[in-house]
């Protein structure tokens, strides 16, 4: 997808810590890249002026190295091991609390988080369709998630056109970037002196109305789109366009999963840097003077022993059965409880596979049309 | 469909005290509950196969299945193996204690689909414990189902509970019993072998019957070929699944059998909608 509205604002290099000022005047905690770990990462702005340039990640199955961008701008990075995933479905939270009276009686409240407006600044195409999934799992009508809503709805989303594909990338492939469409609050685009500017929001609209730009011009308008269509060109991965539901349920037999279990650790990396993994755990902690016990959730993994646990056996007792859990989940079934395939196409499981393994080749071999069931 | 309470949300529980504890047999024991709160508990309907999330007190929750009489309002019944942590701890609790539940969740067994016709319940081990509410209800309302056929199999014989009803339902009228033990014992009255031996022995008409089963899968599997084989429809088989359920609401991604969340979408499902991927090991 490489479309841009016809209408844009233009944000001068130099006025891109404005738009950071802006919304830190508003209240917002303002999120952006940050170099931890030899990763990027979405980290507070100590102040607005403090949005790294120049930086790039090289992907690879298994790899992830950080590099100098030639042409020291600030979102030439494709992505980091993390970017909303945490901000709105926590990776540890608590649910309720309960406490225990001398009599023995218990007594429950709910424990909801304290959030305050958050800012994210460089959020990518891939990551705004994985919310969108995420927003549909937690916040289901009927059933929605307290606390993922409660921080979802601090969101402030700053999107920004994947220019430099890694070699993991294949959203172009899954119709979900490298140009971001929905979802955002305010969309740019990085060009040589500037940003052209979209506001998808009426919150998105107010902040670039504050910031007086100029429209960007035709020239510019059409730099981004053809900076797009180059960006999707470039990726060198693609997974199939078509719902790939039948044919990988009709291959569960398939030797191919014998093969990667053979080279899958069960580690489960791909599940917590996969942007629309939804699986949590939920555990008791009880306080040390036994008056009182938290309840609450962490990210839990499908490759894990305790996933399929029942009691006095588990159900995936095996790596094979744990991966295909997983592949099946995220791109057959997927289909049945959202309507999509659950895969963005980020690479991010593929890069930060410890042993490379790679999601678009596992498919590709499972679903090659001289492979017997 | 059933969906015929409200029910206590995805948490915090509400406190629950033990009005009684009955010991089953060496490892299972009955625990029956009261909501502390009047009104929840005036308010608490469920519908047979559905089930709650007991909680013990620091340690954790566990899904149980509602055993007791759907029209019985006074408590609340769960039969329950003490296995792991949490039921090891609930194994403890005597009357007057508290504990923590929250529920009814999911669906529950098609007693529309009944009306009528010969009710068939295939039940293994503590499989039994969704399915006797559904033998209460029919008893209850006798005149509107054809013969009610109650098929349970155990590995040894002093893992039979509720051994006395199963000998007074055999005595009543339209009503057939079968019961098999792996290990027999002595003064064991029933089958010795497989339970799957005894699907032969079930007198029921296949075009004009609805048959559930609970309990291990290769039982359940074995089962269904045996009821498909004599002619019952398969859209007039169900079967009650059992995953790993921690939120009980569709969240927590445990109990997800293909597209189909155990716990919201369950755990009783048509044979037809099971029936694919419970040939795959591991699924």
């Amino acid at each position: 997808m490489s479309s841009l509205p016809d209408h844009a604002e233009f944000l001068p290099l130099a006025q891109l810590p404005s738009l950071v000022s802006r919304l830190m005047a508003l209240g917002y905690q303002c999120l952006g890249p940050a170099v931890e770990n030899g990763a990027i990462v979405m980290r507070e702005l100590a102040t607005p002026d403090s949005l790294p340039r120049g930086l790039q990640a090289e992907q690879a199955p298994g790899r992830y190295r950080l590099t100098q961008d030639p042409h020291n701008r600030y979102f030439a990075w494709a992505n980091g091991p993390q970017a909303i995933k945490p901000q709105a479905f926590a990776p540890q939270e608590s649910l309720w609390r309960v406490e225990r009276d001398a009599a023995g009686d218990l007594k429950f409240a709910a424990v909801l988080p304290a959030v305050r407006p958050q800012a994210i600044i460089g959020v990518r195409a891939c990551d705004l369709a994985a919310l969108a999934l995420q927003d549909a799992h937690f916040l289901r009508a009927g059933r929605r998630d307290p606390h993922y809503a409660q921080r979802r709805e601090q969101l402030f989303l700053v999107a920004v056109q994947c220019a430099e594909p890694a070699a993991t990338c294949f959203c172009a492939s899954t119709g979900d970037g490298p140009t971001p469409t929905a979802g955002y609050d305010i969309a740019l685009a990085e060009l040589s002196d500037g940003f052209t500017a979209v506001a998808g929001s009426a919150k998105g609209e107010a902040v670039l109305k504050d910031l007086k730009l100029s429209p960007a011009t035709p020239q510019q308008i059409e730099a981004a789109r053809q900076q797009g269509c180059a960006s999707a060109a470039a990726q060198t991965r693609s997974l199939l366009a078509r719902n790939l539901r039948d044919t990988l349920m009709s291959r569960l037999e398939h030797p191919r999963w014998d093969e990667v279990a053979a080279r899958c650790l069960a580690c489960g990396n791909c599940t917590a840097v996969c942007p629309t993994c939804f699986c949590h755990a939920e555990v008791d902690e009880p306080a040390l003077n036994g008056a009182s016990s938290e309840h609450g959730r962490f990210w839990d993994s499908c490759f894990g022993e305790t996933h399929g646990h029942l009691h006095g056996f588990n159900v995936r007792p095996d790596i094979r059965s744990r991966y295909r859990q997983w592949l099946t989940h995220k791109l057959a079934t997927w289909h049945d409880q959202f309507g999509r395939s659950g895969c963005v196409g980020c690479g991010r499981c593929i890069a930060w596979c410890p042993v490379g393994i790679d999601l678009t080749e596992e498919v590709a071999v499972l679903t090659a049309s001289e492979a017997q069931p | 469909m059933n969906d015929i309470s409200h029910p206590i949300d995805a948490g915090p529980p509400h406190a629950a005290t033990v009005v009684a504890r009955t010991q089953e047999s060496p490892g299972i024991f009955t625990l029956q509950l009261r909501l502390d709160d009047a009104a929840a508990q005036a308010t608490y309907r469920f519908a047979p196969g559905q089930f709650n999330m007991l909680y013990l007190y620091g340690v954790g929750e566990v899904p149980i299945s509602i055993m007791s009489d759907p029209e019985e309002r006074a408590v609340i019944g769960h039969t329950i193996r003490a296995q792991g942590r949490v039921t090891q701890g609930l194994a403890a609790l005597q009357p007057g204690d508290t504990l923590g539940l929250r529920g009814p969740f999911g669906r529950g067994w098609p007693l529309q689909e009944m009306g009528g016709r010969d009710v068939v319940l295939v039940t293994g081990g503590l499989g039994c414990a969704p399915v006797v509410s559904v033998i209460h209800y029919v008893l209850r309302r006798r005149e509107r189902f054809g013969k009610l056929v109650i098929i349970q199999g155990v590995k040894h014989a002093e893992d039979l509970i509720w051994r006395e009803q199963y000998d007074r339902w055999a005595r009543l009228p339209d009503t057939q019993v079968l019961v098999a033990a792996s290990e027999g014992a002595a003064l064991w009255p029933w089958h010795v072998g497989r339970v799957t031996e005894l699907f032969a022995l079930a007198r029921f008409k296949p075009d004009c019957a609805v048959a559930m089963m609970c309990g291990p899968e290769g039982m359940m599997r074995v089962a269904a070929d045996s009821l498909l084989a004599r002619g019952l429809p398969e859209s007039h088989l169900y079967l009650s699944m059992e995953r790993n359920m921690q939120c009980a609401v569709g969240r927590c991604g445990h109990c997800q059998f293909g597209g189909a969340f155990v716990c919201r979408d369950g755990p009783v499902f048509n044979w037809g909608e099971a029936r694919a991927l419970l040939a795959h090991r591991g699924y």
